[in-house]
This record gives C-alpha cells, sequence and structure tokens, in this order.
C-alpha cells in the first residue's frame, strides 16, 4: 500500500511538471528543471530527527529524498552546506496575509454618537439578515499574493500560512498558502482550512450586534437557525447553506484573552463543536481552566516591551497588571507545554514578523523547550491546517518549503541564509561570504601605518583602526561592505582632521590583501593597503550562558492589584459578643455571637461555644448579613446594553461575568456579598440577568449565584426612546410605542410557544421568544427599569393583559405616586435613596420613596446602579432614617433581606439564621451611620476582605511593584527594547443608562493601533 | 427655665403652621435677638461647647460661650432650648454648579458651561436661579451656602458666594466674583485608547505638546491682564480686565489639577503672578503635601465618596484623602464636586462624615465645610464659624449633622432670618402619605 502511494505521488508531480499551468506565457517558456542536491547538513526532518551530515534532494516543488550516503544523480546542483542546518520552514497558522484591508471605517468610524440606524443586512445577495454572519466567505476567492508581505514572513523563516480573513463573527473559510511569489493558482496548499469566527462585529453596518453577550447570542442563534434550515422550505439563505457545510472543516475561533477561551468553549459545549482557539498569550494567568476547555490554541508571542521607568512619577502609573504582565507573558508558551496544552505560535500581534526570533528565545530562556517551540511552529499548525502531508517535516513527497541555517534555529545569532519556498530559493542572508575578520596592517598615504581591526558577525561587520607611533589613537570606525568592496569610515581627529574614508577591494584570498582609494573630506587624497596581520581568532564555542533563572513573583487571582496568590479559604470562625443584625423575629441582639462553619451559619445567639472555630473578639462591633446590591453593573465586560434592538431578550449577563473587576474588591470592602448584575436599559426588553456571588479571585462561571432563578431586565421611558439621540429611527420613539413593544413581544412569544406544542413542527428555535417564554410560564422574572407613573401603571395593564407576572420595578422613583397598584400586584421595588435632577424623568423623584412604599406594604430594597455608591449602601439604607424616619432595623433590611427577597434568594442570604449562606460583615460601629467601616467581609465563610489583611497586601504588592520596576531598570541597561509607561486604561464603569457601541470602539481602537482586550 | 421652654414651643408650632404650603418664600430679616441654649455648638473652628448658648441680633452673631458659667436676661429675647441638640455654622457647598442647571439631562435648563476658552469675564452669580427647586433640598441638610462656580474653557469666569434663601441672585450675594476658575491643561497620563482619554483631547497633535502650548497660552494671557490691569487702558478688554481683582488680591484663584506634577505646575505659576491659587481636585495633592504646605495652598478635594483614581490604589484612598492631607499640616475643603454636582450637594454632611472615619476628628471635618471654605473664598471674616460678630448662618440639629443617622435640621437662620426648611421632596411626601393615609 504505502509503495502505492509512493508511486501515485510520484506520477503526479512527473504530471505536475508538464502540465504545469493554464495561464500562457508573454515569451519564451523558461521550464528549468529545478534539480538541487545539498549535502553535508545536519538536515532537521522534524522536531524529532535530525540527520547529520545528510543530503536533501529535491526536483522542482517537491522533496525527492533525505537522507545520508545518497548517490547524487547526474543534472543535480550541488550545494554543500557543511555544518550548516537544514530546517523545514514555519507555518503560520493565523494571518491576514494576502487579504484586502477591510474598510473598518465604514463601522468604526461612528463609534458612539450619530451613528446611521442599519437595523439588517444591506448585502445584496441572499445573505444571512446580519452582515456579521458571513461564512459565505472565503479566502480562495479573494486572495492575493502580497510579495511585500510575504518577503518578511520568509525572512523570518516563513514557508506558509493560513490566510484568513478577520472580518465578522462568521468569517467564512480560510486557506493555507504558500509564501512563494509566482502566482495565487500555484501557493495554495489548501483552498478550505477552516470555518473561522470571532466575537467581532467586524465592518458589517448593522447596529446589532453592539456587545460580546449580543454577539454571543447571535453565534448561538446562528448555530440553532442552520440546525433548523436543513429542515425547511420556506426560505434560501446561502449564508446558513455554507455554515452547515463548513461545520466538517476545522474550526478557528479568534478570542481576546483567556476569559474569551472559556467563553468559547461553553459555546463549543452548548452545540457540540471543538475550536482551535486563537487568543492573545495571557493563558499562564488562568492555565488550568484554558487546559480543562481540551482546546488547542493558537497563540501570540507579542510579549511586552519593557517599560522605561526613568521617571518615577511615570513609573508611578503602572499597574501591578502590567508589571507583572511584562514579567510573566514570557512564560505562557512554557506554562502550556507544561500543562500539556496543544498549542501553535503566531506571529500575529508582532510589530514585525523579525520579531518573532528574539521573542522565541525569550520565551524558551522561560520555559518552553526548543523541541516544542519547533513543533509548534511545523508540525501542530500543519495539523491544524489539514496540510501535514505537505508542509511541515522535511520528507520525501512533501514540498520543497525548507530553510538553511547556520546553527540551531533557537540559538541566538543564528543566521537563517535561505529560504526556500516551492523549491524556489529566497536568499535571506549571503551563505559564501569572505570570512574578513581578522587584524591587518594598513598603509595610508598621507596617514602612515595603522592597524585595522574587523570582528562582528556575517564574516565581518564591526571595525575598529589604531594609528601607531607619533599620534596614537585608537577609534571605531564604520565598515560597510557590499561583496568584496568595503568602505571604511573614520576620523583620526588630527593629521589630517576631517572624515576619512577609505573605499576598496579585495585582492587577495591567501593572504587576504586589500586595494584602494583614499578619501579626506571627500576629497581623494591618495591611495591604501592592507593586508592580513593575523586571522580572527576562533571563540570558543561557549554555550549560550545559562540565562539565570531569574525570580519571578507569584501569579496572583484574579490578576490585578489585590489579587491573592492563594486563594482564602473557608473557615470555621465564632464571631464573639458583638451587635448583631439578625434581621430575624430576634431583631437586634446585644452582646451576641454568630458561628459560621462549612460555609453556613451555624448558630445565632449568646455564649455560643467555639469548638474547634477560631474565635474573633468582636466586642463593640455590629455583625449583619452581606449587603445585596439589586442593581448592579461591575463585573461585566464588552458592553452592558445590546441596544441594537428594541427586543433583545436573548442576550444573557452570564455570558460576560467578568472575574477581573476590581469593583469586586471595592464593593466587599463596602460589605456587599451578592449583587444581580443587570443589563442597561438602553431598550425595552433588555437582557437575563446574572445573579453573583463576589468571591474574589474565582472564576467566572464560579463567581455565579447557584440554584438562582433567572432575572430579565425591562425598562421604561426615556432610555428606550432614545431621548437623548438627536435622530432616532429604532422604534420605539415614545411611550406610546413602548407599550407595544411589549405587547408585540409576548403575542409572538404565546403564539411560539403554542406552535412548539404541535408535534412535527419545524419551529425555528429563537432565543428570545424562550426568554419570554420562560416569563410567561413564571419561571423567569422581570426587574423594570422604570421612572414616571404613567408608563409604570401601563406596564401593569400589559402584564395583566397578556398574563405575565412583574416582580421587580428598579429605580421606580415616582413609585411613591402608584404605591397602591404595586402593593395590589404584589411587586417589589428597588430604588434609590435620594437621587433625582439628572433627568427629565426623576423632576419629581423624592427621598421618601422609599419609605412611602415601605410603609405601603411593598417589599423596598435600596440599591446602587452605580460602582461607587454600592460600596457605601449600609450608608444609603441610613438615608432612610433621615428621609422619612425609618426604625434603623428596618432600614437595614432594605439592602440585605428586602433584596435577597425580591431576587428569591432570601432562604439562603440576608438574613442572620442558623443553616443561611455565611456571608456576614463585621463593621466598626452602627452599619447605617456614616462612620460605619467593613472591617471584615465573608461569602460563604470565607473571608474575601479583612480590613488589618488588606493593609498587608498594599505593603506587599508595593513591594512587588518595586522589585519589578528595578527589574526593569536592570533590562534597560542590559539593551532591552522600551516603551514609555502609560497608565493602563481606566476600566470602563458602567451604569444602566450607559450605551455604547462595544464593537465599533474596539475596531477604531484597533485601527489606532492601541490593544486593549478588556 | 419654664419660661423659654414654652417659648420654645410656641415658635415650633408657627413654624409647622406657616411653611405647609407650595410657595416657599425667603425669610424676613431678624427682628429680635434669639437666644439658643443648652446645644452643644460646635463653633466651625475646631471647638465644641458641650452645653453652649448661642446670641445673634440683627443677623450678627452677639454671644457663644459655655451655657453652665454665664448669666444673662431672656426677656428681650426669644429664647430656643436646644437640649441635647447641636449647632453648627451653616455648611459651605464649595465650586457648585447649583442653580445653573436644573436637569442635568435638558439642556435648556443647563447654564454652567459657555463656549470659548479665556472665559475670564463670565460670571456664573447672574444665571444663579434662586427658584430652582434644589437650594430648598440643601438648605434642609444645613447647607446655607454655596460657591456658584462656572465650568468650560480653560479660564472657566468667576463664581459667587450666595445664600441660599433669597428672592434674587442680588439678594443672595454675600461675595460677588469671590473666585476666578481655572482647569489646569492636564499632562497626558494614558495614551488613550479604549474608554481611555481619547475623548478627552481632540485633534491629532502629541498630547504633550498641546498641554505645553495651552499652558503658553494661559501664560500669555496672564502676562497680557496683568499689564492690563496695571496700566491705563484706551481699548476695552472685557476678559482682560475681568483679571484685575486677581492681581490686586480683591479675588481668589482657584486652579483645578489633579496629577502631582499638574499640582506643582499650576502652584508655581500663580506664585509667578504673585497669587496663592486654590487647588481643586487635587487627586495626587498627597504625594506633594510638603508643597502643598510650604506654599500655604488650601486644597478643595473632591467628594470623598468617589473610586480610587488608579486600579492600584487603597480601595479607601478617596475615604482617606482628607486626613492625609490634614495630617500633612495642608489644609482642606471638602467639596461634593461630581458630574451632578448641584442636586448631590445635600450630601455634602456626610461625606464630611466619611473624612472624620477614615481619620480626622469630626470637628476638623466640619471645619473642611465651614470655616476652611470660608477662607478659601475669601468670607472667613463675617461668616464659617460660630464666632461673634460673624452672621448668625447656622442651624439646630437633633443629631450628629455629618451623619444620615443624626443629622435633622430642625432650625436654620441665614444671617440671622429664621427660614423655611420645607421644600418640594417633603411636601410631594406629605401629598402621598395622605394619599394612602400613612405617617
Amino acid at each position: 500500500m504505502k509503495k502505492i502511494l509512493l508511486t501515485l505521488t510520484l506520477v503526479f508531480s512527473t504530471a505536475f511538471l508538464f502540465a504545469q499551468q493554464t495561464y500562457p506565457v508573454n515569451g519564451s517558456y523558461d521550464v528549468r528543471p529545478g534539480l538541487y542536491a545539498f549535502t553535508n547538513a545536519n538536515i532537521v526532518v522534524n522536531a524529532n530527527q535530525t540527520i547529520s551530515n545528510g543530503v536533501l534532494l529535491i526536483k522542482d516543488k517537491t522533496i525527492q529524498s533525505v537522507g545520508t550516503g545518497t548517490t547524487i544523480p547526474k543534472g543535480y546542483v550541488v550545494i554543500d552546506l557543511k555544518g550548516k542546518y537544514i530546517y523545514p520552514s514555519l507555518i503560520d497558522a493565523f494571518t491576514g496575509y494576502g487579504i484586502p484591508e477591510a474598510p473598518r471605517g465604514a463601522a468604526a468610524g461612528f463609534a458612539g454618537f450619530g451613528r446611521p440606524f442599519v437595523f439588517t443586512s444591506t448585502k445584496k445577495g441572499a445573505y444571512s439578515w446580519n452582515e456579521s454572519i458571513r461564512p459565505e466567505t472565503e479566502v480562495r476567492s479573494i486572495f492575493t499574493i502580497d510579495n511585500k508581505k510575504a518577503d518578511d514572513m520568509r525572512k523570518a523563516g516563513f514557508g506558509s500560512v493560513n490566510a484568513i480573513n478577520r472580518d465578522g463573527i462568521a468569517r467564512g473559510t480560510s486557506a493555507a498558502v504558500t509564501l512563494g511569489d509566482s502566482r495565487e493558482n500555484e501557493v495554495m496548499l489548501n483552498d478550505q482550512t477552516a470555518a473561522n469566527y470571532s466575537f467581532n462585529r467586524g465592518t458589517s453596518t448593522n447596529n446589532y450586534p453592539s456587545s460580546l453577550m449580543g454577539s454571543i447570542s447571535l453565534l448561538r442563534q446562528t448555530y440553532l437557525d442552520a440546525a433548523w434550515y436543513k429542515g425547511q422550505k420556506e426560505e434560501y439563505n446561502i449564508s446558513l447553506e455554507q455554515f452547515n457545510k463548513q461545520q466538517s472543516l476545522p474550526q478557528i475561533f479568534e478570542a481576546d484573552g483567556w476569559a474569551n477561551i472559556l467563553r468559547v468553549d461553553r459555546i463549543a459545549k452548548e452545540f457540540g463543536k471543538q475550536f482551535i482557539i486563537k487568543s492573545t498569550g495571557d493563558e499562564y494567568q488562568r492555565i488550568d481552566a484554558v487546559k480543562a476547555t481540551g482546546a488547542s490554541l493558537i497563540i501570540p508571542i507579542n510579549f511586552p516591551k519593557a517599560f522605561d521607568v526613568e521617571d518615577p512619577i511615570e513609573a508611578g502609573n503602572l499597574s501591578l497588571t502590567q508589571l507583572k504582565g511584562w514579567e510573566l507573558a514570557p512564560t505562557n508558551p512554557g506554562v502550556l507545554e507544561k500543562a500539556g496544552v496543544k498549542f501553535a505560535l503566531t506571529t500575529f500581534g508582532l510589530d514585525a514578523p523579525r520579531d518573532f526570533w528574539a521573542n522565541i528565545q525569550q520565551a524558551i530562556a522561560n520555559g518552553l523547550t526548543e523541541k516544542q517551540a519547533l513543533i509548534a511552529v511545523t508540525e501542530t499548525p500543519a495539523a491544524m491546517l489539514g496540510i501535514s502531508d505537505k508542509v511541515g517535516s522535511l520528507e520525501k513527497g512533501k514540498v520543497a518549503n525548507f530553510l538553511i541555517t547556520s546553527d540551531n534555529i533557537f540559538k541566538t545569532g543564528n543566521i537563517i541564509f535561505e529560504n526556500w519556498v516551492q523549491g524556489k530559493r529566497f536568499v535571506v542572508n549571503k551563505m559564501d561570504v569572505t570570512d574578513l575578520r581578522g587584524t591587518y596592517s594598513l598603509n595610508i598615504d598621507g596617514i602612515g601605518a595603522t592597524t585595522l581591526k574587523i570582528t562582528g558577525t556575517g564574516g565581518g561587520s564591526i571595525a575598529a583602526i589604531e594609528r601607531l607611533g607619533a599620534d596614537s589613537v585608537k577609534t571605531n570606525a564604520t565598515f560597510t561592505r557590499n561583496g568584496d568592496w568595503v568602505t571604511i569610515t573614520f576620523n583620526l581627529k588630527k593629521n589630517p582632521s576631517g572624515d576619512i574614508r577609505l573605499s576598496g577591494y579585495l585582492t587577495g584570498n591567501s593572504p587576504l590583501a586589500f586595494n584602494g582609494s583614499v578619501f579626506v573630506n571627500s576629497n581623494a587624497t591618495g591611495n591604501w593597503s592592507g593586508s592580513l596581520k593575523e586571522a580572527a581568532k576562533e571563540m570558543p564555542k561557549r554555550d549560550e550562558p545559562a540565562k539565570p533563572n531569574a525570580t519571578k513573583g507569584p501569579l496572583v487571582y484574579p490578576f490585578i492589584a489585590f489579587g491573592n496568590s492563594t486563594l482564602p479559604e473557608q473557615e470555621t470562625v465564632l464571631l464573639k459578643n458583638a451587635t448583631v443584625w439578625t434581621n430575624e423575629k430576634e431583631g437586634i441582639l446585644q452582646n451576641a455571637d454568630v458561628l459560621l462553619e462549612g460555609g453556613k451559619i451555624k448558630a445565632v445567639g449568646k455564649n455560643l461555644s467555639a469548638g474547634t472555630a477560631k474565635v474573633i473578639d468582636a466586642t463593640g462591633k455590629h455583625i449583619t448579613a452581606g449587603i445585596i446590591d439589586e442593581h448592579s453593573h461591575i463585573a461585566g465586560t464588552g458592553g452592558i446594553n445590546e441596544g441594537g434592538q428594541s427586543n433583545s431578550a436573548e442576550v444573557r449577563i452570564g455570558d460576560i461575568i467578568n472575574s477581573e473587576d476590581i469593583n469586586i474588591y471595592r464593593q466587599l470592602a463596602g460589605g456587599v456579598t451578592s449583587s444581580q448584575i443587570l443589563h442597561g436599559s438602553a431598550n425595552s426588553i433588555g437582557g437575563q440577568s446574572q445573579l453573583i456571588k463576589l468571591r474574589w479571585g474565582k472564576l467566572p462561571e464560579e463567581l455565579k449565584f447557584a440554584g438562582a432563578d433567572g432575572f430579565i431586565k425591562f425598562a421604561l421611558g426615556e432610555n428606550v426612546k432614545q431621548s437623548s439621540s438627536q435622530t432616532n429611527s429604532r422604534f420605539p420613539s415614545t411611550r406610546m410605542g413602548v407599550e407595544q413593544v411589549f405587547v408585540d413581544a409576548f403575542t409572538r412569544a404565546r403564539e411560539y410557544e403554542n406552535a412548539l406544542k404541535v408535534k412535527g413542527n419545524n419551529v425555528r428555535r429563537d432565543l428570545e421568544l424562550d426568554a419570554l417564554v420562560e416569563i410567561l410560564n413564571n419561571k423567569r422574572f422581570i426587574t423594570c427599569h422604570s421612572y414616571v407613573q404613567s408608563e409604570i401603571n401601563m406596564l401593569i395593564h400589559v402584564a395583566d393583559s397578556l398574563g405575565f407576572k412583574i416582580n421587580t420595578f428598579t429605580h421606580i422613583l415616582e413609585g411613591y405616586k402608584v404605591a397602591d397598584k404595586m402593593k395590589a400586584h404584589g411587586i417589589s421595588a428597588s430604588t434609590f435613596s435620594d437621587w433625582w435632577a439628572y433627568k427629565m424623568e426623576v423632576q419629581e423623584a423624592i427621598p421618601y420613596n422609599g419609605k412611602i412604599m415601605h410603609n405601603v406594604g411593598i417589599t423596598t430594597a435600596f440599591n446602587s446602579d452605580d460602582a461607587e455608591m454600592a460600596r457605601r449602601l449600609n450608608q444609603e439604607a441610613g438615608k432612610s432614617v433621615l428621609y422619612g424616619g425609618l426604625s434603623e432595623e428596618e432600614a437595614l433590611k432594605l439592602v440585605t433581606i428586602n433584596p435577597a427577597k425580591i431576587l428569591h434568594i432570601d432562604n439562603k442570604v440576608g438574613s442572620l439564621k442558623a443553616g443561611k449562606d455565611a456571608d456576614v460583615v463585621v463593621w466598626s460601629a452602627n452599619p447605617l451611620s456614616i462612620y460605619a467601616k467593613a472591617e471584615k467581609t465573608f461569602v460563604d465563610g470565607i473571608s474575601y476582605w479583612d480590613i488589618d489583611r488588606d493593609a498587608q497586601v498594599q505593603v506587599a504588592q508595593k513591594n512587588e511593584k518595586a522589585r519589578i520596576i528595578q527589574k526593569l531598570v536592570e533590562s534597560k541597561s542590559a539593551g532591552a527594547r522600551t516603551q514609555r509607561p502609560t497608565a493602563q486604561v481606566a476600566p470602563r464603569l458602567y451604569h444602566c443608562e450607559f450605551e455604547e457601541d462595544y464593537w465599533a470602539e474596539i475596531n477604531k481602537t484597533e485601527m489606532e493601533g492601541v490593544h486593549n482586550h478588556e | 427655665m419654664n419660661k423659654y421652654i414654652s417659648i420654645a414651643i410656641a415658635l415650633f408650632a408657627s413654624v409647622s403652621i406657616a411653611y405647609g404650603q407650595a410657595n416657599i418664600s425667603p425669610a424676613k430679616a431678624q427682628s429680635e435677638k434669639i437666644i439658643i441654649m443648652g446645644a452643644t455648638v460646635h463653633t466651625g473652628d475646631g471647638k465644641v461647647i458641650p452645653n453652649g448658648y448661642v446670641i445673634f441680633e440683627k443677623g450678627k452673631i452677639t454671644g457663644v460661650g459655655d451655657a453652665t458659667v454665664v448669666k444673662f436676661a431672656l426677656t428681650d429675647a426669644k429664647v430656643i432650648t436646644a437640649n441635647g441638640k447641636h449647632i453648627y455654622p451653616g455648611f459651605i457647598s464649595p465650586v457648585t454648579e447649583l442653580g445653573l442647571v436644573e436637569i442635568e439631562s435638558v439642556k435648556a435648563t443647563i447654564d454652567h458651561s459657555e463656549l470659548g476658552d479665556m472665559n475670564a469675564h463670565i460670571r456664573a452669580l447672574i444665571a444663579y436661579n434662586t427658584d430652582s427647586k434644589i437650594p430648598a433640598t440643601l438648605r434642609s441638610n444645613g447647607i446655607l451656602m454655596a460657591q456658584i462656580t462656572p465650568q468650560g474653557g480653560t479660564i472657566s469666569g468667576s463664581s459667587s458666594v450666595v445664600q441660599l434663601d433669597a428672592w434674587n441672585w442680588e439678594d443672595a450675594a454675600i461675595k460677588k466674583e469671590d473666585a476666578m476658575h481655572i482647569s489646569w491643561p492636564a499632562s497626558p497620563r494614558g495614551r488613550g485608547g479604549f474608554g481611555g482619554l481619547r475623548g478627552m483631547t481632540p485633534g491629532g497633535a502629541d498630547p504633550n505638546e498641546r498641554t505645553q502650548n495651552a499652558i503658553a497660552d494661559l501664560n500669555t494671557f496672564f502676562n497680557e491682564a496683568k499689564i492690563y490691569a496695571e496700566t491705563k487702558q484706551t481699548v476695552t478688554n472685557a476678559r482682560l480686565a475681568a483679571m484685575k481683582g486677581l492681581f490686586n488680591g480683591s479675588q481668589k484663584l482657584f486652579i483645578a489639577a489633579d496629577s502631582q506634577k499638574d499640582i506643582i505646575a499650576a502652584v508655581n505659576f500663580a506664585k509667578n503672578f504673585g497669587i496663592t491659587p486654590v487647588i481643586v481636585g487635587g487627586d495626587e495633592a498627597y504625594l506633594v503635601t510638603d508643597f502643598l504646605k510650604a506654599n500655604n495652598i488650601i486644597v478643595v478635594v473632591k467628594t470623598p465618596h468617589s473610586l480610587p483614581t488608579n486600579v492600584d490604589d487603597d480601595v479607601n484612598m478617596p475615604y482617606k484623602n482628607v486626613a492625609k492631607l490634614h495630617n500633612a499640616g495642608v489644609t482642606v475643603v471638602i467639596s461634593y464636586a461630581s458630574s451632578d454636582g448641584f442636586w448631590r450637594q445635600r450630601s455634602l454632611p456626610f461625606v464630611a462624615g466619611t473624612a472624620s472615619a477614615w481619620g480626622i476628628s469630626k470637628e476638623e471635618a466640619l471645619k473642611a465645610i465651614t470655616l476652611n471654605a470660608a477662607k478659601a473664598m475669601g468670607i472667613d471674616k463675617t461668616t464659617g464659624s460660630i464666632e461673634i460678630g460673624k452672621d448668625a448662618t447656622l442651624f439646630i440639629s437633633a443629631g450628629d449633622a455629618l451623619d444620615m443617622i443624626g443629622n435633622k435640621v430642625e432650625q436654620a437662620f441665614i444671617q440671622g432670618r429664621n427660614i423655611n426648611l420645607d421644600n418640594l421632596h417633603k411636601q410631594l411626601d406629605k401629598k402621598f402619605s395622605d394619599k394612602y393615609g400613612i405617617k
């Protein structure tokens, strides 16, 4: 069988030679045999096999044989590579090579205000409704050879690449091509390597999706649509048809950062896919989670440049994340290797492909093995792209893509001499240059006897001149060489003064000798000659000094300031002798204890026995249940609003939880333990909410409050009718229209639900309607942003007439005007303590609102909607004492048990009662008072905030930063490339009014060359 | 003893009857001497008199002291018994757009930012709306004066200090054009990018260069203004003319600057013109306290209820900021400047409370919203503390006015006038509580 295959290959390649191309030739045909023999080389066949003193035979574009003792047939051009190396040329699995730059301006230029509203696709043809779903795009149809880029890549040692059209969410197929310079038809290795995806809307002009969660939802819906498409006859859709066809190809997903790797993985699991994920090189920060996805990765090695820390004030702007990122990023490939994650390396993200070698050496110095490095640029990408039969190793029958190098390719000082692509030679550095290095005696007219010393690389690149005798002087010279011609320029200060230029050529090889002309200040003044006095001493080959395994700081979780190198653990704790606000019928207990065990409250009462518990004296302190923020927008990423449509019930905050948000820690410092992360209020039907616990340092999925009911955000009023826009063209534009959005949505949802019940119907699963059906069935609950009484009244009526319930009105600043109606419908209220005057619809918002609703009998909470205020919700509750005279006990409930009831989690949290979660805060004083500080905050019995430990952490992290800054100073003195330290871009703070077009901003930023992935 | 208790009760009764109406009129001038007895007097200059008295007549304070050691006739005065209660000087809200904006999102109601760059001639006072519904919601929490301040441009214009119970801006004014306000051209920190400073630095020039150019422009303007002030002019220039007060010392200079480099540059700039500026904002002022102290610089800090500037900052840094400055010897004024710093001013007492919780005494925190503020604005000779000869601008609170669970303003006086503490919110509260039959 094997023989037959080989024969076939031979026949094929022979046939290839004669029926080469369909293209006619303008002039005489120039078909050459292309027979080359490379002898005496160290041939690195692949990462596991190296042949010493081997012979490589190629014929035209193909490798004919690799081995030792090969008899070289007649007709071959023999190239003697004594002492040199041959490597398979490298493969980059992720490039935009040969793809025209997408005109991103269309989408990006309009970031923010004034962007025209484009609801559905304007692309001609029977394609997807959304322009970012464009699987019909095929690189093979749009690819053009780009010789300039090919040359850059070839010089860096690459021979083939995967060309991807990086535009859109479903991006269509990529193609693997060689970096040859002939014709598109000839460089193609695999015309359909993979189907490609990302979360980025790209050049699509459609408003939807405007956020990361919108992109995730659109992709999810596309999988469902494609499945439905197979069994329907109503619609012809090229995009869905192509999408289905491409499912058999490898699937490459461009996702920035480890958190997005996890997001991609969740989609993969949901739809039974396995993606090859191109990420950004931060995987070391959460290697276990990345490994657990089982995905293969394509990772860049664009490690951050050292920061220039000369100016201590500027250096002070550098964050712990930036500093540790600089120190640890180069460990990423090594960490991945050690974890056993399969990965390819890409030049993507480097300033220039030539930086690849310096960075890969850095990666090797930081734990990546040379073997794995080679695999990651040959075998692995070849396998990912389905081109292992053609490239990636040096074997008979494969494409003649190989490198000739001076040394082990990973060694510092190695020179890539030639890069052969499809049997065509590209010279990178001239191989056969005379080694001029040594010391010469010169005779220069008018100057006298001098000595010239030539050193450096590539047969000589640095020169120094020394004049002997009277005016003895030593100076460095500029040395340029062009073949056998040399130019040496120097300045001896006097006798003569001025620049002296020696221009000359090689006259003899044994010994080496020169002749030429002398110019002083560009005037020809005579002749010079020189001859070798002493050849350069062969420097004893010494191994690279093993780079000192410089100490590195520990990883911290999350990877920002105040992250912990080891996560705090659950404790058994007895908090002793405090004022305990139970929120239960026991009321406020004096001199009482609270026992935490196994993540739960074990007991509350007086004189509890400690047992094995750690005892904390809380004399003079106050203990309460953890604060629950019913309305928060922290810990999200990629936009908190999906405002592209009036109904975005399909989007899920749960898809975009960001565990690395400093506000989690800041709010723990304010006693917050649980937060409901809500979609914003840009549209009438927003997205699905996510309840989290503030488990600082855990992964996004681990923050989620297990077993809680699902909620969804609705909104009314100024935001949803886009009052701040002068040119709104998204329906609705009035409160009248808002009513009809709800009527329409729930009417359709009811019909959809009925259609689903009919057996045998091929009903298109619609994630938007699914969410509404859940509401109709009391499986999902509404939190509705609302301000004025008319709209509140309206939604109550719509709900009554269409058969759904409203769980919560949030903001609800005119709730006091319709409190009786809310009470009658059992609707809860989550409001602000005292906000008003910031917009028209709050002109009659009053700080007595909470008190009135509470006194009418509505379950009332105070929320933040603001990352700053969330840290002081206890004091916001205190304002109900000022405005309305609530009792202190009732006041505290506004931010603890009441929001717990509103969120249906009062059986788990919100009060101090045996059996509930140990989410507990120790305060320095009455928690409603402005003088109260949260001293300890426990979540699940784990101390995530401790005011004393925080002080220690601050000192430790200050020292850690100082250590790294010192290292940066040393790195700069050692000649590292540096960048100006710039303050890390502050994370965006979301509140529900905040509307942005996340993708437009990202793409604009990318265009401007600023990369920031969070 | 019995006598003045009954007087006090009668007084309260008349208050609640007279004030339950939609129109809230400014109070009439003080007609008779008032003596407040028995309260804890927080004088605003750092002192506390546990069982004190305050006497005022014709709008001025005529007596203050320890009620346990003095004796005087109570017959010729209204006596208010305030045992167990607290007396504070009226709080002063610095650098605020109060009365210059009614509804933040409605452009027609916004009057705080003028077009142009060197707007020295712009005067906030004349746009101050005494009929705004907002000042009344501040008075009822003890804020009785405010520095109405324009925004926008490099030089924003002049602020004026007003009292919050007036028919029109003219009688509201306590000190007209008390200060000129400058936004110091900030040196760039980040290189912009997503969510960064991009929006703030338009144009393509190098941000550093842009900053340097802006400072040079400012310097030119000051130089010309100084010469304009010193010499006789034939051509009138309203912008330059408006700068005169800075050079003769009749007007203060407030400069908003946040980074340590900018703060030092701003102070040195002003000193070159013989002016001791007040620094506003001063995020990084705590890093240059020696410099600030040596130059006698007062810093008006942003609200302590802010998030830290940098991710790596102490999470409680804004809370501790006042203490860091005060303990290093810098005079601090606490503001409630923020994007919606007008209606939020009613929480000014509480941000002072926060500053106290995180490292200074309550009396020092009080000083930061009374006497220190008056000093910064140049009105400390007449107001800012409870001292004989100063305006009787003060109030009685049932509890600790810096704490929301203590603040309960029962009576307030502006220049001796017993002001109405009703406001829109109390009226709506009453309207709907009545509807539901609840309290």
